[in-house]
């Protein structure tokens, strides 16, 4: 994989998929709360769309989408949201998740668990997004070793 | 106020520091190690505080989400879960601190990585200890476990291969509980302890339940290491870097020692598990044969870290044995067990840790009586660690020892008893032939290298933790009228 | 007799899947095979939560306006699929360390077959 493909097909094809690939993967994460999907199956999706340019044009292309240290942080940042949204609660005086406690003006309690549930989706889906990546590239830097 | 967050905020201090230490390490690799003391230490600080609120106020439920219990998650604070709690935090604590000369030395540059995932375990282990949800503890069981992996391979060649070993086997072992937790989920139809625990006595005969039992303990047995399906611990342990060692070794296997608690005495209660099948007395008997093939594989090791990882898989058959007998004095005795043995076998690895940073190697024949000149603070403390595991008083060893034997009495369980003393014996075989190479002068060599050799002592961050830990047994041993008498009060019948 | 089998398929399904796992783990040679055998005995564990779930004439647990909530029957249950979401995502996390742990064992001994590794090790 860290070769491009002999025949420029292949990624033709994968360019043209990737972006509705990944515009799906956003679908399924905003729509978890309410119908399913959510943040694990999202990510899943996410990952494929950015390991299929990966796959299909090798180290160097890849690097055009999104870097390969940048992954990391990305999956800081998910949980972080994830951390930060129970932690408010905690401070507005709840139990740890407790969404009810969000201190979002002009909604009532159902509504606000309703969108706490969305913001840790969205936070979910960021960090399995960038760890998957994260897994695909270490294990094609081991090819080089030995 | 703080008391009644105090379960959830033990398990997310590590939380928070596993994102922190990534979120710092990629800026400064330096600040990695200092931000797992701290977190390590804010929790073991929790942990003190609600092992002692927890005395004056009884125990806690935390619901998260501010859902109530049979539909949410829950963490259950009560004595059994505030002790392990207590146990495994400080114990990683001083490990953290003493990690910090190894890590340098034998894994340079991933210092980020591992102490994220040391974090990450610490988290695994903690959740696992609190929850009060059975597939909640599944999941912390699957978190702990993979981070438990990861850092067992950064070590020397073959770990590797050890860990995948481990991996395979951990696997397996927590799937089957997985589906045991679903025959259960069928009968009963929740997954909360407290709730399931009420419900199960009229399904006493049935064979789901039964089925689900032996799932479950033959699943967390393989992280227990239970006798049959120890086959992982003495690849794992000996290859891992020292400092990973001292981190898994104290504690992963109390934890599941702890699920076995909670499991066979607390959800199904020492009669709906012996209704069918006398299923305490069957691991009864496998703990035995473990602590008896721990014992005599240590013998024969001359490696000092294998030895001390066949000496682990005795040790925990003690603690499985006391479970089994069901009665106050050996459930005492099996806690005040799980607390000896966590400080002595971090103390031992951390030793042998110090001892290979030093002279390249850890290999018993190797040794010679320039160590006692060399590093004497260090061999105080595995003399006194030593003679404590062997069993002897005033020290700590002897008084757990003791109440597992008046519960073998109580339930006139001879068998057990004999094997209580002939394991002491052997524990005695390995370890004294250490401290005879350290101590006691070879006569055919002459006085002249013992005199040569100076002091060469180790710089306080490997000090301090060990001969604290190792001191504390002397301390331990003295006050364990009082911890029993704690102990005594949380037995469930 | 006819019962015991055919009433309870999805069972016997989960167990010969499970099986199939566990001897893929014990008795192939290969590290890669074993690996797949775990895959396996996972997802046998993921069948038997999706089946518990599932009732005669229901339908999907999303709610529909000309179905009230109380009369469970109708709806699907829809913790269990709750669970095994998070169990498919502890098979992967698996996974990708095994494989990783793979590529670390490979590149150190240039072989992934069992016997030839105990002999390099030896």
């Amino acid at each position: 994989m860290n070769k491009p493909f002999q025949t420029p097909i292949v990624l033709l094809g994968a360019r043209l998929l990737s972006p509705y690939i990944m515009l799906f993967g956003w679908y399924v994460i905003i729509h978890g709360h309410y119908s399913p999907g959510g943040g694990f199956q999202g990510g899943a999706l996410l990952a494929a769309s950015i390991l299929l340019i990966r796959v299909a044009g090798g180290r160097r292309v890849a690097q055009l989408q999104i870097k390969e240290f940048a992954t990391t942080p990305l999956a800081v940042v998910g949980v972080s949201i994830y951390f930060a949204a129970g932690l408010v609660a905690v401070a507005m005086g709840g139990y740890f998740l407790d969404y009810g406690m969000l201190p979002i003006p002009g909604m009532d309690p159902a509504w606000l668990r309703y969108t706490g549930i969305l913001i840790i989706e969205v936070g979910i889906g960021l960090a399995v997004m960038a760890i998957l990546v994260m897994i695909y590239d270490n294990m094609v830097r081991g090819e080089d070793y030995g | 106020m703080i008391e009644s967050h105090l379960p959830a905020y033990i398990a997310l201090t590590f939380l928070l520091f596993s994102v922190l230490i990534p979120a710092f390490g990629i800026w400064r690799d330096e600040l990695s190690q200092p931000l797992a003391v701290i977190g390590s230490g804010l929790a073991a600080g929790f942990s003190i505080y609600g092992f002692y609120s927890y005395l004056q106020l009884g125990s806690i439920r935390y619901f998260f989400g501010g859902w109530e219990p049979p539909i949410g998650i829950e963490f259950v604070y009560d004595g059994l879960s505030g002790f392990f709690a207590l146990v495994i935090n400080t114990v990683a604590f001083f490990v953290i601190i003493h990690s910090n000369k190894i890590s340098k030395r034998e894994f340079p540059g991933k210092e980020m990585p591992y102490y994220a995932l040391a974090m990450l375990m610490m988290l695994g282990f903690n959740g696992m200890v609190l929850t009060g949800d059975l597939f909640n503890l599944y999941v912390f069981l699957e978190i702990a476990s993979l981070a438990g992996y990861a850092i067992i391979a950064i070590g020397d060649r073959q770990a590797p291969y050890a860990a995948f070993r481990y991996l395979i086997i951990g696997t397996a072992g927590g799937t089957l509980y997985l589906l045991g937790v679903g025959f259960l989920y069928t009968v009963t139809g929740t997954l909360n302890i407290i709730d399931m625990s009420a419900m199960l006595p009229q399904f006493a005969g049935s064979t789901a339940v039964v089925a689900a039992l032996i799932l479950m303990i033959v699943g967390i047995g393989v992280k227990a290491a239970l006798f049959p399906m120890h086959g992982w611990l003495p690849d794992s342990y000996t290859y891992a870097s020292s400092s990973s060692t001292a981190l898994i070794a104290p504690i992963g296997t109390k934890v599941a020692a702890y699920i076995l608690f909670r499991i066979i005495l607390w959800l199904f209660g020492v009669e709906l598990t012996d209704a069918v099948v006398p299923f305490t007395y069957i691991v009864g008997v496998l703990a035995c044969i473990g602590i008896l093939y721990g014992s005599i594989m240590a013998i024969a090791q001359s490696e000092m870290k294998r030895m001390l990882a066949y000496s682990s898989v005795s040790q925990i058959g003690y603690i499985i044995m006391g479970l089994s007998l069901a009665n106050p004095w050996g459930f005492a005795g099996a806690l005040l067990h799980v607390l000896n043995h966590a400080i002595m076998k971090a103390a031992l690895f951390m030793i042998s840790g110090q001892i290979r940073f030093k002279e390249g190697h850890s290999s018993v024949n190797m040794f010679d009586d320039t160590y006692r000149k060399k590093y004497p603070w260090t061999m105080a403390a595995f003399t006194v660690t030593a003679i404590s595991m062997v069993g002897l008083p005033p020290l700590a060893g002897f008084f757990s020892k003791w109440y597992l034997a008046l519960g073998t009495i109580d339930n006139s369980n001879w068998l057990f008893l004999a094997v209580i003393l002939i394991s002491s014996l052997l524990n005695a075989v390995y370890f004294f032939r250490i401290l005879e190479k350290v101590y006691m002068m070879n006569p055919d060599k002459g006085q002249k290298e013992a005199a040569d050799a100076e002091r060469d002592e180790f710089s306080g961050s490997m000090l301090w933790p060990t001969s604290i830990l190792a001191f504390s047994l002397i301390v331990i041993g003295f006050a364990n009228a009082i911890i029993v008498g704690v102990l005594l009060n949380i037995f469930p019948m | 007799m006819a019962d015991f089998f055919l009433g309870h398929y999805a069972y016997w399904f989960t167990i010969i899947l499970l099986c199939i796992g566990l001897y893929g783990i014990l008795f192939k040679k290969n590290l890669i095979k074993k690996t797949i055998g775990l895959a396996i005995l996972q997802i046998s564990v993921v069948m038997y939560f999706v089946s518990v779930a599932s009732k005669w004439d229901a339908t999907v647990p999303v709610l529909d306006p000309n179905i009230p909530v109380d009369q469970v029957a109708n709806y699907l249950n829809p913790l269990p699929h709750t669970l095994m979401l998070t169990a498919i995502v502890v098979g992967v996390a698996t996974l990708g360390v095994a494989f990783t742990l793979l590529i670390a064992v490979y590149n150190r001994y240039e072989t992934l077959d069992e016997e030839e590794l105990i002999d390099k090790i030896q």
